[in-house]
């Protein structure tokens, strides 16, 4: 491991700027034009922004790849001391609030507790982007500690001029700008306080701003807890669904039985004389509104009772596989190395299939909507603040100024919450109402409505030597993505395709989205090809590996596990599986034991080391890679959407059983530090290697490839 | 038809009118404002929603108003002694039990029933009394090390 850290520059991003296929498909909700005179919207009883100028001239200016380079646009320094940091950014969970607030107590030389930080309203933060992507922590933390970097300077220059003294006198410590030699402190209130801090703060920062060398971090690379954690033990935190606006009335929406399913007659008549209801109909829009939500429920089913639907033969998940192939965009793409399969030692083929997954987070899609003349503001749990800003601004034909979309820290996402929904359907009430809606979706909208982690079938035909190389690999995705679609193994002759087909259902982004099921498919080949070849499953990956952060945590993974030993036991019932993979910059490698009992298989231990260069926050990365390792279990194991005909039949947690405390395995998780190397997000790849780890287990047991996910024995 | 509901909430009585099968949960959190309480599934499977009714963990959205009708509920808002958190609670923000947060009000409560009940639960007594209470974030083992910290520390306290 190279012992060189970087020397203050700013590293640049493991991954690439991602080039997100989201295979969303939005629902286009247009509820008519609606022209007014432009108006500004500045956040009303909120901390107000060092210069209002700065934060217009901010929205006419080009967006930098880092988001402002204002300084104003992303940091006030409030008259008591407490510096409050800006960011588009959303908290679900994935610890964005501490790990931001590390990254500006940093730069800034403050204590933590110094730090405020102010999310996803976008009436006041810059669009630091959607919240997905593993892009956090390689885009917007540089980003803040460039912008905090910048205003310590600034504090360095106006001590320095303050005191009479040369700016290499000064150091900044606990907030202050110290001049050792006269003992003399100034802080960043008192700069705020000065006539040049306004025109300072407004500047552009240098491209060659400065920012803190990993060996002398004092708070980031150290566990913070979440700053706001006190509220949420004392059940005090304000999420979405808990928010309550003046004469807000509770919303409901009429749901199709199936997909495709096109309204034909509803009568709204008994609702409407349901005591303060408010029904909105829309042509295919009925939704009802009422001072409680008990009532809204009574509201719809009033209304439900007399819909009639015309419904259209749709697919159901029993064919999945076979649709997905027969709706591939292109047909099936031949291998284009005809040449190395026939002249090869071995070949082997094989398809694996990857059912549909539900993120069910445990909030459900939520938004409080409320109209002020023609301003409307709505709270949201999403992670995409300004693009849920552009589909209000579309459905009801408003400037951008006119909507205000704010996201509390809410309960959790998954990749799943990239659109708003509720937040259009619930301003659709609240305009027909003429008061603020809040509209929740129920778990069984949860399940039915809410796109889907796509389904797929991954083909991989590879060709091997007489010594067991690999000599082709050709690789085939259809459906979910390219996540994670090329291999990362050495072979001369290699081509991964992403084929898109026709999805029955809705689907979208999912936490690690295709790399679930590309990563599962290619390491379950991996251990079939290792068989052929008469290799351990370690030894073969190694032949074909040359990248090192990889070898690096597959290697340590293994011999943390004991590998060598454990896979060359034989044992009736217990099983030994291994995966690795690298996706966004981070890099894995899991050894699992598996256990039958009877024909259920049960995950008893993983032993999971994680790289993702260098580590910002321990404890958060520790919670985010056990919680990913766990989560991942259901999909592998049991998590499976089911639909008949266009309706779902898995619809709520009883029929979609996720994990449990029960399923929790022995955890033996290894947080390979690498403070050499850039920090990359976290928050996605360690879900990658669980299930292909569990299937390489099974086979290691019982001798049977189980090639799809769900991975279960009487799918054999 | 509305009727009347007296019942106990956090030492105070409280008093409402409603439908007899208006879930406690949506009581608490709309007529009483107390939102700590969650929504996560309706149908008690994930327990987001979890209250003590007289001493027991309990579902309430799953219990209707008419069932609460002169119980005495005690709720996650009525756990701190003003500034002074609750030793569970104390417990889950010293470990940093939780990620989104959304399922941790209910999984307190279920803790305060489960000490009441098991001072000093192992791990298999934690993982099966605390089953019914479903974490998205996954954050099972962080929670397991929670509760054993707050069993460790209310035998100090007892002490």
């Amino acid at each position: 491991m190279s012992e060189q850290y970087s020397t203050g520059e700013i590293a640049q991003p493991m991954a690439e700027e991602i080039d997100y296929t989201e295979l969303l498909e939005p629902v286009g909700y247009d509820f008519g034009l609606n022209r007014r005179s432009f108006v500004q919207i500045l956040g009303a009883g909120l901390l107000l922004v060092a210069s209002a100028p700065a934060l217009a001239q901010e929205r006419g200016r080009r967006r930098g790849p880092r988001g402002p380079q204002n300084i104003a646009a992303r940091l006030h320094i409030g008259k008591d001391g407490i510096i409050a940091v800006m960011t588009g950014k959303v908290e679900a969970g994935q610890g964005a609030r501490a790990e931001f607030t590390q990254a500006a107590a940093e730069e800034l030389r403050v204590p933590a507790a110094q730090i405020q930080m102010l999310m996803a309203d976008t009436a006041v933060v810059p669009d630091d982007g959607i919240t997905a992507g593993s892009g956090s922590t390689p885009r917007t933390v540089p980003a803040i500690r460039e912008v905090a970097a910048a205003a310590r300077e600034l504090l360095i220059d106006f001590a320095a001029r303050q005191f009479g003294v040369p700016r290499s006198e000064i150091t900044v410590k606990d907030g202050k700008a110290i001049h050792a030699g006269s003992e003399k402190t100034i802080g960043y209130a008192d700069f705020a306080a000065s006539e040049e801090a306004t025109k300072d703060l407004q500047q552009t920062i240098s491209p060659d701003v400065e920012v803190t060398p990993v060996a002398e971090w004092k708070v980031m690379g150290v566990s913070l807890g979440r700053p706001n954690a006190r509220e949420i033990v004392t059940g005090a935190h304000q999420y979405p669904s808990d928010l309550v606006r003046p004469g807000m009335l509770y919303g409901k929406v009429l749901r199709a039985p199936a997909f495709g399913a096109k309204l034909i007659s509803v009568d709204v008549s008994a609702a409407k004389t349901m005591p303060g209801v408010v029904v909105i109909q829309d042509s295919e829009f009925v939704g009802v509104a009422a001072p409680t939500r008990f009532r809204a429920e009574a509201a719809l089913d009033a209304v439900a009772k007399t819909a009639k639907w015309d419904r259209t033969p749709q697919p159901s998940s029993d064919k999945l596989f076979e649709y997905l192939k027969e709706h591939a965009e292109g047909g099936m793409p031949a291998n284009p190395f005809a040449d190395e399969l026939a002249k090869a030692a071995k070949t082997l083929r094989q398809s694996y299939h990857v059912a549909y997954a539900q993120h069910s987070p445990l909030e459900p899609r939520v938004a409080v909507a409320e109209w002020n003349d023609e301003h409307l503001s709505v709270w949201t749990g999403t992670q995409n603040p300004f693009g849920v800003r552009g589909e209000l601004t579309r459905a009801f034909h408003l400037p951008e100024e006119r909507v205000r979309v704010v996201v509390p820290d809410f309960g959790a996402a998954y990749g799943g919450k990239h659109t708003g929904e509720a937040a259009v359907e619930a301003a659709r009430l609240a305009q027909g109402a003429g008061k603020p809606v809040s509209l929740r979706w129920t778990r069984e909208e949860e399940f039915t409505w809410a796109y889907f982690r796509p389904a797929a079938v991954v083909e991989i035909e590879a060709s091997l030597d007489a010594h067991g190389k690999m000599t082709s690999w050709h690789f085939i995705n259809i459906n979910s993505g390219n996540a994670a679609l090329n291999t990362p193994y050495n072979i001369g002759s290699n081509r991964a395709q992403y084929v898109p087909s026709q999805p029955p259902l809705r689907h979208g982004s999912y936490r690690a989205l295709a790399a679930t099921a590309n990563n599962f498919a290619r390491e379950s080949f991996m251990d079939e090809l290792a068989v052929a070849a008469g290799l351990d499953p370690l030894e073969f990956r190694l032949a074909h590996l040359d990248n090192p952060r990889l070898r690096a945590v597959l290697q340590m993974a293994a011999e943390k596990f004991g590998w060598s030993g454990r896979v060359k036991k034989k044992s009736a019932n217990r099983g030994v599986g291994l995966a690795c993979g690298t996706e966004k910059g981070s890099y894995l490698a899991a050894c699992v034991e598996i256990e039958l009992e009877k024909n259920q298989i049960r995950l008893r231990h993983v032993c999971e080391v994680f790289e993702c260069g260098a580590i910002v926050n321990p404890d958060n990365l520790r919670k985010q890679v056990e919680g990913a390792i766990i989560m991942g279990l259901g999909p592998a194991l049991r998590e499976e959407v089911r639909f008949e005909n266009g309706e779902i039949q898995t619809v709520s947690f009883r029929t979609y059983p996720v994990p449990r405390y029960e399923d929790l395995p022995e955890l033996d998780v290894h947080l390979l530090n690498r403070p050499d190397l850039a920090s990359a997000g976290a928050g996605e790849t360690a879900i990658m290697c669980v299930a292909p780890a569990i299937a390489n287990a099974v086979f290691h047991a019982t001798g049977k490839r189980i090639r799809q996910m769900p991975i279960r024995l009487d799918a054999a | 038809m509305d009727a009347t509901f007296t019942f106990t909430v956090n030492g105070k009585s409280r008093t409402v009118i409603t439908d007899p099968g208006r879930p406690l949960l949506d009581v608490l959190r709309e007529e009483l404002q107390l939102t700590g309480a969650k929504f996560g599934c309706g149908e008690g499977q994930c327990r987001a929603c979890t209250v003590l009714m007289n001493g027991k963990s309990v579902a309430s959205c799953i219990t209707s108003i008419a069932d609460a009708d002169k119980q005495t509920i005690l709720t996650i808002e009525g756990l701190a002694n003003g500034e002074r958190l609750h030793p569970v609670q104390q417990a889950f923000l010293d470990e940093g039990a939780f990620q989104c947060g959304y399922c941790t009000a209910g999984m307190i409560m279920g803790t305060v029933a489960l000490l009441k009940e098991v001072p000093n639960p192992t791990d298999a007594d934690i993982i099966s009394r605390m089953n019914r209470h479903i974490c998205r974030c996954c954050s099972y083992p962080k929670y397991l090390q929670a509760i054993h910290r707050a069993a460790d520390q209310a035998r100090k306290e007892a002490v």
